[in-house]
């Protein structure tokens, strides 16, 4: 048996031999390794991103909005005709099943103002359940309190852009903000959202309870209505049954006969999420299969080269067979240089392939994640792909009869 | 007991329906320290019963016996042994691996028979020494006159200390004044070190050099001499 070391230096020094071939027949490998690597670095990228997006936008969610306005025959959209109330949303919380919390929602944009500073932002009528629902954080002071929805309070949970517009570094905790031309105290400040996946700033928006808004603060020829009802059921498995539930509530409550039309409609979250993340999925699946086919074109160049190079070698083989090689050592030669040439390339490619997502996540507002798994799982597959295509070629070597090798010119 | 111990051998080619024997009932016997010549006309098996005496082809039928081991009941790897350890092999065209320095083709054999590397490279050099090539150590096959790579091709047939060299026309390739330099060594080696040697040649200028001489025909030995006169004095 040889040691590993001199049959490594033996390998090194033919491939050394043939430089340009050595690193044309890597190349396959190279583009192999580095297409997986910024494949997963962009798809991880996505799929993190993704999931965040869900959670600030709360999970099992299903929004329920008023109607559209049909006026001489022209459709005005969904949420112009205004037939939610607070009513519905009390229904709907008691009659439901699955329900975990419901928030009735309606918003408009207002100019605030503090001080000497004004600011135009959304002014958001809701409860405290609408906080938990879409995973607002109180960061200082308070949740709305059922007395408040109850009393028509004037108090206000403003988002952190708003706070910094009107207040710079100021605390804005029991300061008193105007909107429109009604006082408003100041109780709770949100913690930072950030933007959602449309590019939207979640931290530029104020809360006011429901109440308050719906008789003080929005102008409304419908009172009692609401824009939004928010609800969320208690598991992704409940949620369909919830839905039928709603549907069937709302069309009771508001007489609508069988063959006339909603005047709601209720989207579900959850599925507009799954649909997401399995299109997600689809694409990492079809990602990952184009790298895969180019890291087989590049074994199928590593094995083409050591086919030829073991015929070219065939004197070689002829003569080490003499002076003592065994069929094994032979073999253990020609697969450790297919090794090394994969392996190489492997390593070139994942040095390519992160230095290209860097350069991508630098360039682009896409954001990158480079996992140490998806380096060493495609080292790792380039290295399996050099002994899987090197094993022919090598077991072809070890073949070789000696006295026909040693005459082969 | 001899070192090489042939008996009966039998070599058969078929080509269509005809068969062809290579070798015809062959026997022959090498003691230790023998000097021989294999002489004959191509064609005429010597290269058959090279092969056979090197591992590297069996016979149909017969035996052979190198120092006492049945060389005909071993495998594949017990084989590459024998030739790594009891043998060394010098050709007509040399044979050293291109691209890879005199001292690192002496130590080939050493790499197969397992000698720990840092013992390799002193005794490569002490063989490299014993064929007066040790400023070259570091030179390529390509870089070397034929005389020279031939001294390499010998430092590497004894570097395992093998009781047999087999040389296959070692001094066909070399013009006359290198030729001789080259029988030199192996009569030296013969001499001076004790080593066995069955050396192929269709000159009877270089079978001059041998203590024996086996002349081939057709597959049968035809003559197994004494070599009276010698060119060296023994």
């Amino acid at each position: 048996m040889i040691d590993f070391k001199s049959t490594l230096k033996m390998a090194v020094v033919s491939l050394k031999v043939n430089k340009m071939r050595s690193i044309l027949t890597s190349l396959g490998i190279i583009i192999g390794v580095s297409a997986v690597i910024i494949m997963l670095a962009v798809g991880t990228g996505a799929s993190v991103k993704i999931a965040k997006d869900m959670e600030s936008m709360g999970s099992n969610l299903l929004m329920i909005r008023s109607g559209s306005v049909t006026s001489g025959g022209v459709r005005m959209g969904s949420g112009t005709r205004p037939t939610l109330t607070l009513k519905d949303a009390e229904a709907i919380n008691k009659l439901a099943r699955g329900i975990l919390a419901v928030a009735p929602y309606s918003s408009e944009a207002q100019q605030i103002t503090y001080g000497n500073q004004n600011w135009a932002t959304s002014v958001a009528g809701t409860t405290q359940s609408y906080l938990y629902i879409r995973n607002y954080d109180i960061a200082e002071g308070r949740n709305f309190i059922p007395e408040d929805i109850k009393n028509n309070t004037k108090v206000a949970i403003i988002g952190n852009t708003v706070s910094t517009e009107l207040f710079g570094d100021m605390d804005p905790l029991n300061k008193t903000i105007r909107i429109g031309n009604v006082p408003f105290k100041v109780i709770g400040t949100l913690k930072v959202k950030g933007q959602n996946g449309m590019g939207q700033d979640q931290d530029d928006l104020v809360f006011i309870p429901i109440t308050t808004a719906q008789k003080k603060v929005f102008g409304t020829d419908f009172p009692g209505t609401v824009k939004m009802i928010n609800v969320q059921a208690q598991n992704s498995e409940v949620i369909s049954q919830t839905e039928e539930d709603i549907n069937e509530i709302l069309r009771d409550r508001h007489n609508i006969g069988k063959n006339q039309e909603d005047d709601f409609t209720v989207r579900n979250l959850a599925e507009m999420q799954e649909t997401i993340k399995s299109s997600a999925r689809t694409m990492s699946i079809l990602l990952g299969a184009i790298a895969s086919v180019s890291l087989l074109v590049g074994g199928i160049g590593i094995m083409n080269i050591m086919l030829v190079s073991v015929t070219e070698r065939t004197k070689e083989i002829g003569i080490r067979m003499a002076i003592g090689a065994k069929p094994r050592d032979i073999r253990i030669q020609f697969l450790i240089e297919s090794f090394l040439l994969s392996i190489i390339g492997g390593l070139i490619g994942v040095f390519i392939g992160v230095t290209a997502s860097k350069a991508i996540q630098i360039f682009s507002d896409m954001s990158i994640v480079i996992s140490s798994f998806s380096i060493l799982l495609s080292l790792g597959f380039s290295g399996f792909i050099g002994v899987l295509f090197g094993y022919y070629p090598a077991y072809k070597a070890s073949l070789l009869n000696p006295i026909d090798a040693l005459r082969y010119e | 007991m001899a070192l090489i111990e042939v008996k009966n051998a039998i070599k058969r080619y078929q080509t269509g329906d005809e068969y062809f024997n290579a070798l015809n009932n062959v026997s022959l016997s090498i003691e230790e320290g023998e000097f021989v010549a294999i002489m004959g006309a191509s064609g005429s098996g010597k290269s058959t019963f090279m092969n056979m005496l090197g591992c590297l082809d069996k016979p149909n039928s017969g035996s052979y016996l190198l120092d006492g081991i049945d060389v005909l009941s071993l495998n594949t790897d017990e084989l590459s042994d024998i030739r790594n350890i009891k043998m060394g092999f010098v050709f007509q065209g040399f044979n050293l691996i291109s691209r890879t320095s005199a001292v690192e083709n002496v130590e080939l054999p050493m790499i197969y028979k397992g000698i720990p590397e840092s013992e390799r490279y002193d005794r490569a050099m002490k063989a490299l020494k014993i064929v007066g090539l040790e400023g070259r150590s570091t030179h390529m096959p390509n870089q070397m006159s034929g005389g020279q790579q031939q001294r390499v091709a010998i430092a590497r047939a004894i570097i395992n200390d093998p009781p047999l060299i087999l040389a296959d026309e070692p001094t066909g390739n070399l013009d006359t004044k290198t030729s001789i330099e080259v029988m030199e060594f192996f009569v030296n080696l013969n001499k001076e070190m004790g080593k066995t040697i069955v050396l192929v040649t269709h000159e009877p200028d270089i079978a001059q050099y041998c203590k024996r001489v086996v002349k081939f025909k057709d597959g049968n030995i035809i003559s197994d001499e004494i070599n009276t006169h010698t060119t060296i004095p023994y």
